[in-house]
């Protein structure tokens, strides 16, 4: 077999067994929430019989086995449960939520690697020098400004001051509808559908957001390709390479360039997964109808299915992640590919 | 270029350009839009559903009617309010109550039509009562406060009369038939949509509104916006004068307000107090800042605790609290001060009204060197984390001054989930904060839900043999009747003298409107759009 095919099927098989721990220790996590969803559900004027019968509708009165068995057959029938806080099932909440978060990541993602790492590059090759302190002033600025003051620092200037930005009403200003749904990436839905007008207005509403998740995730990827770049270039290969007075950009970016991006790629992986994690405070300010702040809510109020279902989806999502890093591993390292 | 021009001259520009135009062709003229941001999500469009929250109860207000409404008052600066006093004909055009008391007839408008354009019956009113009596949970026990308690109360007489049998004259009921829970729904659309499992079709009504009301949604995306389109054919009331109205949700308390300053929103529902204060002189923003009614923001001693036994503590930490400092910090002055009230007796029924008590840490002392606790003791203060907003600055104001007198209080914040469980439920926080307001405005129904022992709201487990006497007797009383006003008296002095409960202030919901007139103030504090004119 070829050695990838089989690297990726023992990573999906590897990944089995840690999605039925996240299915049984999200249960049992959930569970464990402080707060009694039934009261909270039942409303402030409740009496403990509308408790009781909210109780026994939203299926906590059974037992906890009991309860887990419920959850797992729905889930092999593809039933992720209804969240009782939005009303809506669990399943299409987060396939709609799920590609909002996803268009606003990559598209910071890209912002950021566009940015950090010719940055890094650059700070590297030339250590010391202005760009150097550069990079060293911006990636300090990006770990140091919390992201939802950025957030709100954009707005005031570029909304409300200057009046460039687009109002922060999420996806989509509300003189356009949503595009028909393919990707569930607006951007792209709508220019699948022709209809620039609408894909103009879902890149503009990205800007501010992406750009203040781009600030943030700036600095761990500049300060990777620095170091690693620095490595690099104090390897002795490098110093053969230049001996054997080969070009300094074939040197920098044939050899260097190369070997210093498998840590890149390792970082790339993880600002990404955290990113995902990190949106919540970027959805709260721009109205982002996005996982992040689902989830935060759900947990607010113990909604035990949305949670659940936030977690798994997750888990599933950070296994693609990974294959598709160890699979980037295989392309940009050629140890790995002998298998 | 605002917002509103834009949409204006949509309609010169064309179809082609507006896309929203393209597919809402026959209402998305060039006025009348009225776009309003709020902080939190309309989970459901059934308000009789489990789980549904108190942003949707809109939902039951714009998009379907009632028998009976209330009318609408000035408010002392300048904006409008719902008036409890008056009640209105909506899908009833008269009514009367039998002489004997035992039963309420109702006759219906002939020419009352739903949204599909069927007509509103007796038997539609019949089915939505008996739902909202049946399903349990608030619906049921709203119904309840009325003395709206089981389906056999509901008769149908023809279809254009209606008939409720009471089982005690109650001067809440009629205000309870206007309160958004008995709402009419289409009953042939319902049960269409009914099945074993679901008799009262909640999982249809959740998603699809079947009303008769002033506006329909045209478009429903939880957790982004709802957006009303205008029911031309509104045969309860005077059709809205917008023929739009887009509520949109923006979480962050800052990005509402740039919106609003900006004018790209025309209202910002339920502003925080902070900004409410800031913009109230800024040319070209409305704020409305209404005294929520029958609501006290409250310091709850709770009486199952040792030091809060004694009355004489009680009354030592009401003269302790720093009301004024409270105010102006938790509330930025925006409600209604509750202290420093004239007399230890009140002279008339007024609720709420200012508590005899004032910042006096030399009477606090005093008061507390005459107990068994005159060195002090250590309290634990709870507050929510949900509501942090005004409840972190009061309590820590609180917490300095009790030190003062010698009460060490330690602040407990306990998780929004746990809160209504702890405070509410199990009653189990020796001292905490309390927000407790009525939706109807009567005092005795004040006192129904926080001062009778074992009612959810009297998280002080407070008991008093005359107010569990007094309660129930002016509960269903006529407020001019003559024993009414001497009772209520006697309550409030009661509730004064032995303060399990200490009134803070009575807290303001507050609105900023920019280019747009009719807000109009509910006792639900949520939306009605059917007043919008822009």
């Amino acid at each position: 077999m070829n050695p990838r095919t089989k690297l990726i099927l023992f990573r999906v098989l590897q990944a089995i067994p840690a999605l039925a721990g996240v299915i049984l220790v999200s249960f049992i996590l959930t569970r464990m929430l402080p707060g009694d969803p039934a009261a909270y559900f039942a409303g402030p004027a409740a009496t403990p019989e509308s408790i009781a019968e909210i109780r026994a509708a939203m299926g906590l009165d059974r037992s906890l086995p009991v309860q887990f068995l419920h959850y797992v057959l729905d889930l092999f029938s593809g039933d992720l449960g209804n969240s009782l806080s939005t009303g809506q099932p669990v399943l299409e909440e987060l396939a709609r939520r799920l590609p909002a978060s996803l268009e606003l990541t990559f598209t910071a993602l890209l912002l950021s690697c566009g940015i950090a790492l010719p940055l890094g590059i650059a700070a590297a090759v030339n250590q010391g020098s202005w760009i150097d302190h550069v990079c060293r002033a911006v990636v300090t600025a990006g770990v140091s400004l919390p992201t939802f003051f950025t957030g709100i620092v954009l707005v005031y200037v570029f909304y409300y001051l200057l009046g460039w930005a687009p109002s922060p009403l999420g996806r989509l200003d509300f003189v356009y509808l949503s595009p028909p749904d393919v990707t569930g990436f607006y951007v792209i839905d709508a220019l699948l559908d022709g209809d620039m007008e609408t894909a103009w207005g879902a890149a503009r509403q990205l800007i501010l957001p992406a750009t203040t998740l781009a600030l943030f995730t700036l600095a761990p990827l500049a300060r990777m390709a620095r170091a690693s770049m620095l490595q690099a270039l104090s390897s002795d290969y490098i110093r053969t390479a230049r001996a054997a007075g080969l070009r300094e950009g074939q040197v920098i970016f044939g050899y260097a360039f190369q070997n210093a991006m498998l840590p890149v790629v390792t970082t790339l992986g993880m600002v990404f997964s955290f990113m995902l994690g990190a949106n919540v405070l970027v959805e709260k300010v721009f109205a982002w109808p996005g996982i992040g702040s689902y989830a935060v809510e759900a947990l607010v109020v113990s909604d035990y299915a949305a949670v659940q279902g936030f977690v798994l989806a997750m888990a599933i999502l950070f296994v693609l992640l990974n294959l598709v890093i160890d699979i980037l591993y295989t392309v940009v390292d050629p140890r790995t590919r002998e298998g | 270029m605002q917002r509103r021009d834009f949409l204006k001259s949509a309609a010169v520009l064309g179809a082609s350009t507006l896309p929203f135009i393209r597919s809402l062709p026959a209402s998305a003229a060039t006025d009348g839009v009225v776009v309003v941001a709020m902080g939190q999500t309309i989970n459901s469009l059934d308000i009789h559903r489990t789980g549904t929250n108190r942003p949707s109860y809109q939902v039951a207000v714009n998009v379907y009617d009632r028998l009976v409404s209330f009318g609408t008052k000035s408010t002392p600066d300048g904006g409008l309010s719902y008036d409890y006093a008056t009640i209105e004909p909506e899908v009833a055009e008269s009514w009367t109550v039998s002489d004997d008391g035992t039963h309420m007839i109702f006759n219906l408008r002939k020419n009352g039509v739903f949204h599909d354009g069927s007509p509103i019956t007796a038997q539609d009113v019949k089915w939505s009562f008996d739902r909202a009596v049946s399903v349990g949970g608030f619906p049921t026990v709203q119904m309840k406060a009325g003395s709206l308690e089981k389906p056999e109360q509901f008769e149908v007489v023809d279809d254009y009369t209606f008939k409720i049998n009471l089982l005690r004259a109650s001067k809440l009921t009629l205000p309870d038939l206007a309160v958004p829970v008995p709402m009419i729904i289409n009953s042939k659309v319902a049960m269409e949509h009914a099945t074993a499992d679901d008799p009262w079709a909640t999982e249809y009504l959740h998603k699809t509104p079947a009303g008769s009301g002033a506006f329909k949604v045209a478009r429903w995306e939880p957790g982004q916006q709802l957006v009303y389109e205008r029911n031309d054919n509104w045969t309860s009331g005077p059709v809205p004068a917008v023929k739009r109205v887009i509520v949109r949700e923006v979480p962050s308390q800052a990005t509402r307000r740039a919106l609003l300053e900006r004018g790209d929103i025309q209202m910002s529902f339920n502003m925080p107090n902070k900004d409410a204060k800031e913009l109230s002189d800024k040319e070209g923003i409305d704020i409305f800042s209404t005294p929520v009614e029958n609501a006290i923001y409250c310091l709850c001693p709770n009486l199952s605790f040792e030091p809060f036994k004694n009355k004489l503590v009680r009354q030592a930490v009401a003269y302790s609290v720093p009301y004024e400092d409270v105010f102006q910090t938790a509330a930025y002055g925006r409600g209604v001060k509750m202290w420093g009230g004239a007399s230890a007796t009140p002279s008339d029924i007024a609720w709420p009204q200012p508590f005899p008590y004032s910042t006096d840490l030399d009477k606090a002392k005093e008061l507390l060197d005459q107990t068994e606790f005159k060195g002090g003791f250590e309290v634990p203060l709870s507050i929510s984390l949900s509501q942090t907003d005004w409840m972190e600055p009061t309590a820590l104001l609180i917490q300095e001054n009790l030190a003062k007198i010698g009460i060490k209080a330690t602040i407990d914040k306990i998780p929004g989930a746990n809160w209504r469980t702890a405070s509410l439920v199990e009653k189990r926080l020796p001292l905490a904060l309390e927000t407790f307001g009525g939706w109807l405005n009567y005092p005795c129904y004040y006192f129904f839900w926080a001062y009778l022992e074992g009612h959810l709201f009297n998280s002080s487990n407070y008991r008093n043999e005359e107010i569990e006497k007094l309660t129930p007797f002016a509960l269903h009383k006529e407020v001019d009747d003559p024993e009414y006003a001497p009772a209520i008296k006697r309550m409030i002095e009661i509730a004064w003298d032995e303060v399990p409960r200490i009134a803070l202030f009575q807290p303001a919901l507050n609105v900023g409107t920019n280019s747009m007139t009719g807000y109009e103030y509910w006792f639900h504090r949520q939306l009605d759009a059917r007043g919008f004119k822009a």
